[in-house]
């Protein structure tokens, strides 16, 4: 278990920001340029990290709480997910809801941070990114809730199992439609377009990236570097739904999960490159629309 | 030319068309009552004020309205002497009312029952009286005024600038909020003021073009051909036919330039990658074609009083119509792939709407006006004599909500008809000189031009003292009218939306700001 948890750690820590080099690099060759190499996001939070602090005297310790969260709790969280058929380092019943009470930690420490500035930037960002949080919780919900009731398990370990391959006979429509829900709630939760824009320096428009405004050298860098690896653990369970396969050996378990991973985020390059970002008054329906989706989901495997 | 005035000409006004000069004391001085009376009768006939602006004389006062005619094509003046305050017409004219307070600011004069009584650029007053009661004599501090505020528990205020995180320039804008939605914006300038319009007193000075053609960085063409336009009807000198028809396509030039950088922009706002990366290229192969005619990419001493500075050679106008042709499918193409987008549609389509009602009341100008359905554009309206009908088609949308999407959508029309002009006119220059000598202003004359910049209507004035020399030089920058508009549109919108508004006006500071 020792070792499963290395590997579950270094794999988070060391492998994440690739996902974002990739979908710089596709929205590159969307918009006709080469684009920066694939190792430009470690170079990025490497440089971050070896600056000199900013700090705001109007701020508090609750103001380095934010990015600090931000940076283990991915990685806590990422010790409960199954990399695709390769089991998770820490499993046990309703370890879901744990998991997902974790990344409300984190939601909170950095709203709490954003407040802590006084800055009514960061206040609006704030009251933002949990207006949709909250909208988000649920759709999650649900979307679990099937994967339970379909493998009839409360663990990571026993929903996203062997069994996984067997639902989609069965059960194949609630697990488009969770497919679906799940990744709106990614690209939500990950700031990214449609939803928010993380390369935009307009403030006003901002929800995830006005939070952190403040924060400068190495805390903008675990900033960074938390969005990176929150990116792959909110991914991971999405790529096992949709590429429910095992072969047998845990190595090639491994390198199908990252050939999904990739996958994942060269789709989101794309979902990039051909959008425009949504009105904000338009985000909660559509969260709402994904809420009765996953509902719907979930009514489907009850019968 | 100068001396020609239409038959119908009222005895208390003077009429001008588009760079003609007259002498200064044909216009006579009448009372304020008649002043306000013509005012009244002009702008209620669908006429508009494309400026107002005070004068010092002999210790005096004087208070001259040019009201544009587009039925006519000229301007009709009017003159006044106000001495310590005046009646404001604000309230009936909203498109006065920054006008009002440009005259109380420069001149001490207060505006008597004028709504919105605030400085405009926060300087010192040309003769040293202070239409707002501050105290001391140091130059004011810019941005130091009440705001208007809302009160409540549930309001928050939200202040952006002078310093932004954008490569944009200094403007203060505070936002009254309910949640996210934005009840009222107000916008504050000033912070680039340079006296631009003292500095050219006594002049024409050496340095005059140049100020001239940094009046507003992305609008040289536009500025500066209007300024060479007064100079030449000043000295009655007129430039040579094949200079004001280079001056007319390096205009088209500059429009295509901001246009396509500013669809560019708007692109960038929304997220939208493909049109927002390939506009800012294209953007800059346009200024690279104003390179092409003059050597520098924004125009910079390409028009210069009585002529250009373009010698030849045709084979710079072929240059340019060749790689024209080359650019034009990468333009179409990137703007297609955008107003064909859905998700770009339903982002900008009713965002930040200005009725054509309120974009009239306001005065709005150029192509703010005509995104909101206002038939105008100065290239049509008031045509200098020499390049009358060498213009672009004029689009105006008929169908028009005012909102962000008509504002990009009347750029792309433009664009397309820039585009198709320029290919049939950059071969169709005349043959002659490009300059014709310098020529001494005549004494104490008056002269209005106007050119149709790419955001819409300049409009400068001048009169010149008894030696020759500009006694007054007034600029109307478009966006002095549109920053208005841009406050309006934000009205009940929510504050996500500003960035995406304040782009579809994309305003200039320094051109406010003089």
């Amino acid at each position: 278990m020792l070792i499963n948890a290395l590997i579950h750690t270094l794999v988070v820590l060391l492998l994440s920001p690739l996902l974002i080099g990739i979908i710089i690099r596709v929205k590159s060759r969307f918009a006709g340029r080469r684009g920066a190499p694939l190792v430009q996001p470690w170079r990025d939070i490497w440089r971050l990290l070896r600056k000199d602090l900013v700090i705001s005297h109007t701020t508090s310790w609750v103001f380095f709480v934010g990015p600090v969260l931000g940076v283990i709790v991915p990685v806590l969280a990422f010790l409960f997910v199954p990399l695709g058929a390769f089991p998770a380092a820490i499993s046990f019943e309703g370890d879901f809801i744990l998991w997902l009470y974790l990344f409300a930690l984190a939601r909170f420490a950095t709203a709490a941070a954003a407040l802590d500035t006084g800055s009514s930037f960061e206040g609006m960002g704030a009251a933002r990114e949990v207006t949709y949080a909250s909208l988000a919780e649920p759709v999650l919900f649900f979307c679990l809730l099937v994967i339970a009731r379909l493998s009839g398990s409360l663990s990571f370990n026993g929903m996203f199992g062997a069994d996984i391959a067997g639902m989609w006979p069965t059960a194949g429509v609630s697990l488009l439609l969770v497919a679906l829900c799940w990744m709106l709630v990614l690209l939500l939760e990950n700031a990214r377009i449609p939803f928010d824009d993380p390369t935009t320096h307009l403030e006003l428009t901002m929800i995830h990236e006005v939070m952190v405004l403040d924060h400068s050298g190495p805390l903008l860098g675990l900033v960074h570097w938390g969005a990176a690896m929150k990116l792959m653990v909110s991914g991971a369970l999405l790529v096992r739904v949709i590429l429910p396969f095992s072969t047998g050996h845990p190595g090639f378990d491994i390198a199908l999960f990252a050939l999904g991973m990739i996958l994942l985020a060269a789709l989101i390059g794309v979902v990039e490159s051909v959008m425009a970002r949504f009105k904000l008054p338009r985000i909660p329906q559509i969260m709402v629309g994904a809420i009765l989706f996953a509902f719907f989901a979930w009514i489907l495997v009850l019968r | 030319m100068t001396d020609h005035a239409p038959t119908n000409a009222p005895t208390h006004a003077l009429i001008l068309r588009n760079g003609q000069s007259a002498p200064v004391n044909d216009l006579p001085r009448i009372p304020f009552a008649h002043w306000r009376a013509q005012i009244d009768q002009s702008l209620s006939e669908g006429d508009r004020m494309s400026a107002c602006f005070g004068a010092q004389v002999d210790g005096h006062i004087d208070l001259f309205a040019v009201i544009g005619r587009p039925q006519h094509n000229d301007f009709l003046l009017v003159r006044t002497q106000a001495s310590n305050e005046f009646p404001s017409l604000a309230a009936t004219h909203p498109q006065l009312h920054l006008f009002e307070r440009e005259i109380a600011e420069q001149f001490g004069l207060v505006p008597i029952d004028h709504p919105w009584p605030k400085p405009v650029r926060f300087h010192a007053s040309f003769t040293g009286k202070d239409a707002f009661g501050r105290e001391d004599q140091a130059p004011p501090r810019v941005g130091h005024m009440p705001f208007y505020e809302v009160e409540g528990t549930e309001i928050h205020e939200v202040a952006v600038g002078p310093v932004h995180a954008g490569v944009i320039e200094p403007g203060h804008f505070r936002f009254q909020c309910h949640g996210e939605t934005v009840l009222f914006l107000e916008i504050s300038l000033g912070y680039q003021h340079r006296g631009l319009e003292r500095l050219l007193l006594g002049g024409p000075h050496p340095a005059s073009t140049h100020q001239i053609e940094a009046l507003a960085g992305d609008t040289t063409i536009g500025h500066t051909t209007t300024w060479c336009r007064i100079l030449e009807g000043l000295s009655d000198q007129p430039a040579p036919k094949r200079a004001a028809q280079i001056r007319a396509i390096a205009l088209e030039l500059e429009r295509l330039a901001n246009h396509t950088g500013d669809i560019g922009a708007l692109a960038g706002d929304i997220g939208f990658l493909p049109t927002s990366s390939f506009m800012g290229r294209i953007r800059g192969d346009y200024l690279n074609l104003q390179a092409v005619l003059c050597g520098n990419r924004f125009g910079r001493a390409l028009t210069h009083p009585f002529g250009v500075r373009f010698h030849d050679d045709d084979h710079r106008l072929s240059e340019a119509l060749k790689r024209l042709k080359a650019l034009e499918r990468d333009t179409l193409g990137a703007m297609d792939v955008f107003f064909d987008s859905p998700s770009a549609h339903a982002r900008l389509e009713g965002t930040g709407p200005v009725t054509p009602l309120r974009a009239a009341q306001l005065g709005l100008v150029g192509m703010a006006a005509r995104a909101s359905g206002i038939d105008m554009d100065a290239r049509r309206d008031f045509p200098a004599p020499d390049t009358a009908y060498w213009h672009p088609d004029i689009a105006v949308l008929t169908d028009a909500a005012g909102d962000v999407h008509d504002r990009a959508r009347i750029r792309r029309l433009e664009i397309e008809a820039s585009i198709q002009w320029l290919k049939t006119h950059l071969g169709a220059v005349v043959e002659g000189d490009t300059a014709v000598p310098a020529a001494p202003l005549a004494p104490e004359r008056i002269c209005v031009a106007t050119t149709e910049g790419w955001r819409g209507e300049i409009v400068h004035a001048a009169i010149t003292d008894d030696s020759g020399r500009l006694a007054r030089y007034k600029i109307v920058d478009p966006s002095f009218h549109n920053w208005s508009g841009l406050a309006l549109a934000m009205r009940g919108q929510q504050i996500s939306d500003f960035p995406l508004c304040n782009k579809s006006f994309n305003l200039s500071y320094c051109g406010f700001d003089l």
